[in-house]
């Protein structure tokens, strides 16, 4: 058992945080610094940057673009991103399709879609969920009849996150009505810009617009966008749930967020003495940074098992349900930590909004960013769904 | 022992609740606070001059109904219950209980001017580094002649845009957290020297950051002795505590009812999600953090009127339990509604929103723990 840092790693982790600190865009981090909303072009620079840099997919094989990367090393990389407040590389192409793509798709779909996913160019949504087919995602009932070498689609799909920017989305839908619930699902590759889409805006509680109802009306889509074959979308759809085991527990930026309560609290006044002098205060902190360690060590020895060959398991539903629940009390913290002013409501967006923000600068959006992180619990299979995972495929309940 | 509420207060509540049914459901409100101003002042006129709710707290003698704490209780669950944003509590809870209190012709002056609905009042009480300390002042009132000249700045004052009057903590005299030398004020809005800065809140009321440039106010809008405000401070303040904690039981009321609503109709897996267990057990919890807090909330009504000590035990205890269930009942109620429970577009993430932001008004439940223990010890 070695749990050190090679002397590679740390090698790694100091060209990482150069480059990082060398390339980073300023107008970028300036945005991000005065709580502006980010728009498509915002998330493309960096993500550009990373792609010239042949860094853009860490996780992917190296045939396909990938690093080549230890999984260890893919550690230190997403520890340097957050530790540096980078914004995050969109999941729906890079972590997302991708790795379906060339995991199942034809010669013909990876020469395509990879160095377009890879270069930035495609913008990609996911379009999984439907107003009746939330935990029950089995439940879904959009639905592709086949025509000549079409598909003709038809359904609703929802919370399909940024899909306002999409050129692209990955869409599961029903083949087959007779099968049995899984059975009959294909996973189709559909233009965003095919006619037949509506994409209409669903606004979230901190008033951002995040997510999207995607409609689709007798929309054609070539049978050759079909991934894997037909039926046998669930399968993708499986692979991809348990695939990516880096990112889901979202240590980095946790291990960020803690270090900035502690910097709120500092500056914080209770009484005489700062907040974080307070000992109730700063016991919850310890406790997250408790839990934080305890989950970190837990994703290394997910990590070590994947480079030692073993695939993904019911761990990743460990890793996504404490992994949300931190990210949400760090959320509760920070809202607690701003007293009073928690409850002015800044917008903060659009242009030309120069308005100076009310309250101290760490105070803006605290409360919305607190709304906003009930999702983790939710998205992604709810951690009710997570917890019967483990429960069946762990503990043989 | 009786619980139960007399004919008059049984009265009070239905009446309301079926006046706000009509007034304030889910579209009104939302176009409300989308407005201009963020309110619509129809509703609290109608609330003083056809309904005679804001005289229902207030003596006889002012043309009130001769009611007191429970009938603010029973008036701010009913407006949490759709999460109003009239300003009840800054107007009579806050600033009708600080004239309650120091009678006179202060009161005989505004009490009967609350009641007809002329009057809306703004307290101005925190400051950006006082936490949730009421003696942690730096505001200033100078004497100046027969009057005083304020200067300073409050933070994050509900209704303060809607105002015509001001309730504010200041600095007669003493330095820091000294409980000496604290005064209160009642004061036109309009005085100049008063700046605001006028913002929504995340809980759909308006509020105001307000600097005070040696702004001149008369001698007779101190209320109470000068420099010995803080005891009448925190008892309004103990009262408003109450106050939300009463909001917060019609705001948890409809959040668990919604939820277990919502788990009959939704259905996953081929059934109603409210069939699975685990939901089960969470929404008998969260009916469990409901009905204590309603009981907590009961008893700190009724000790209000009991010495200093015990009316700020009595009230921490409560605010403390009720701060807890707001986070809870909230927390759960968005889960079980899963994704839409996060939208603006149902009634549960706006309750889920006023139940956050009671969460730590008048102090969060760590805040109220510690003034127990201090009171004991």
């Amino acid at each position: 058992m070695d749990l050190e840092f090679t002397a590679q790693d740390l090698a790694f982790r100091a060209e990482a945080r150069a480059f990082i600190a060398e390339n980073y865009p300023k107008s970028l981090r300036g945005k991000q610094d005065e709580g502006d909303e980010l728009s498509k072009e915002d998330f493309l620079s960096w993500h550009r940057i990373l792609a010239q840099k042949g860094w853009i997919a860490p996780a992917w094989p190296v045939e396909y673009g990938g690093t080549g990367w230890t999984p260890t090393q893919r550690f230190i990389w997403s520890e340097e991103t957050a530790r540096a407040d980078c914004i995050r590389i969109m999941p729906f192409g890079i972590t997302m399709v991708g790795p379906v793509i060339y995991t199942f798709g034809t010669a013909q779909q990876k020469a395509h879609f990879l160095p377009r996913i890879l270069s930035g160019e495609d913008w990609w949504c996911q379009g999984y969920s439907e107003p009746g087919a939330g935990s029950d995602l089995a439940n879904l009932r959009t639905i592709a009849v086949q025509d000549g070498d079409d598909y003709i689609v038809n359904g609703q799909k929802t919370w399909t996150t940024m899909a306002q920017h999409a050129d692209w989305g990955f869409f599961l839908v029903r083949t087959n009505k007779e099968a049995k619930a899984q059975e009959g699902i294909s996973f189709l590759l559909i233009d965003m810009k095919s006619p037949g889409i509506t994409v209409r805006p669903i606004i979230t509680l901190g008033g951002e617009h995040e997510v999207n109802e995607v409609w689709l009306e007798d929309v054609r889509v070539p049978m050759t966008q079909r991934i894997y074959e037909e039926n046998k979308g669930w399968t993708c759809a499986k692979f991809l749930l348990a695939h990516e085991r880096t990112g889901i527990a979202a240590i980095a930026g946790s291990k960020r967020g803690v270090e900035r309560i502690k910097e709120i609290a500092r500056t914080e006044f209770d009484g005489d003495r700062s907040l974080y002098a307070n000992p109730f205060f700063r016991r919850k902190v310890s406790e997250l940074e408790v839990d934080l360690t305890a989950l970190e060590y837990t994703e290394l020895r997910s990590l070590a098992g994947e480079a030692a060959g073993k695939g993904p398991g019911a761990e990743a539903s460990l890793l996504k349900i404490k992994g949300s629940e931190i990210q949400q009390r760090i959320t509760e913290l920070a809202l607690e930590a701003v007293g009073h002013y928690g409850a002015p409501y800044f917008r903060g967006f659009g242009e030309g909004d120069n308005e100076h923000p009310i309250g101290p600068d760490h105070a803006h959006r605290v409360a919305p960013t607190y709304f906003n992180a009930r999702k983790t619990t939710i998205y992604g299979g709810s951690n009710e769904i997570q917890r019967n995972i483990i429960a069946k495929m762990v503990l043989g309940l | 022992m009786d619980f139960s509420y007399t004919e008059t207060q049984g009265m009070i509540r239905d009446t309301l609740a079926r006046f706000l049914a009509d007034t304030y459901d889910f579209d009104k409100r939302s176009k409300m606070i989308a407005s201009d101003t963020g309110r619509d002042p129809g509703i609290w006129q109608a609330l003083a001059q056809e309904l005679g709710m804001l005289g229902a707290a207030f003596a006889e003698d002012h043309g009130g109904l001769g009611g007191g704490a429970l009938e603010n209780a029973i008036i701010m669950e009913e407006l949490g219950k759709v999460i109003a944003i009239e300003p009840y509590l800054q107007t009579v809870v806050i600033g009708g209980g600080a004239l309650k209190a120091v009678g006179g012709a202060q009161a005989d002056a505004v009490i009967p001017e609350i009641i007809a609905g002329n009057v809306v009042i703004g307290f101005a009480y925190a400051e950006p580094q006082g936490r949730y300390d009421l003696a942690n002042i730096r505001t200033t009132a100078k004497k100046d002649g027969a009057g005083y000249i304020l200067n300073g700045h409050k933070g994050v004052v509900y209704a303060a845009p809607w105002a015509t009057h001001l309730l504010i903590t200041a600095r007669t005299g003493g330095a820091g957290r000294e409980r000496d030398g604290v005064s209160l004020f009642l004061v036109d809005a309009k005085t100049p020297g008063i700046v605001r800065r006028d913002y929504p809140t995340v809980d759909g009321f308006r509020a105001s950051e307000i600097y005070f440039e040696n702004a001149a106010i008369p001698g007779d809008a101190l209320l109470g002795g000068e420099g010995a405000g803080i005891g009448l401070i925190e008892q309004i303040v103990d009262e408003a505590t109450v106050g939300v904690c009463a909001e917060a039981c019609g705001v948890t009321h409809k959040l668990h009812e919604g939820t277990l609503d919502y788990s009959k109709q939704r259905q996953q897996f081929g059934q109603p999600i409210g069939r699975f267990q685990v939901l089960q057990h969470r929404m008998v919890d969260m009916f469990m953090e409901v009905e204590q807090a309603r009981s907590m909330t009961i008893m700190a009504t009724i000790k209000l009127d009991l010495p200093a000590t015990e009316r700020m035990a009595a009230v921490s205890q409560c605010k403390a339990k009720v701060s807890r269930a707001c986070n809870f009942v909230g927390q759960n109620a968005v889960q079980t509604h899963g994704g839409i429970g996060i939208t603006q577009e149902l009634a549960i993430g706006h309750y889920f929103k006023r139940a956050t932001m009671i969460e730590s008004q008048f102090g969060s439940a760590d805040y109220h723990y510690d003034r127990i223990e201090r009171l004991v010890d």
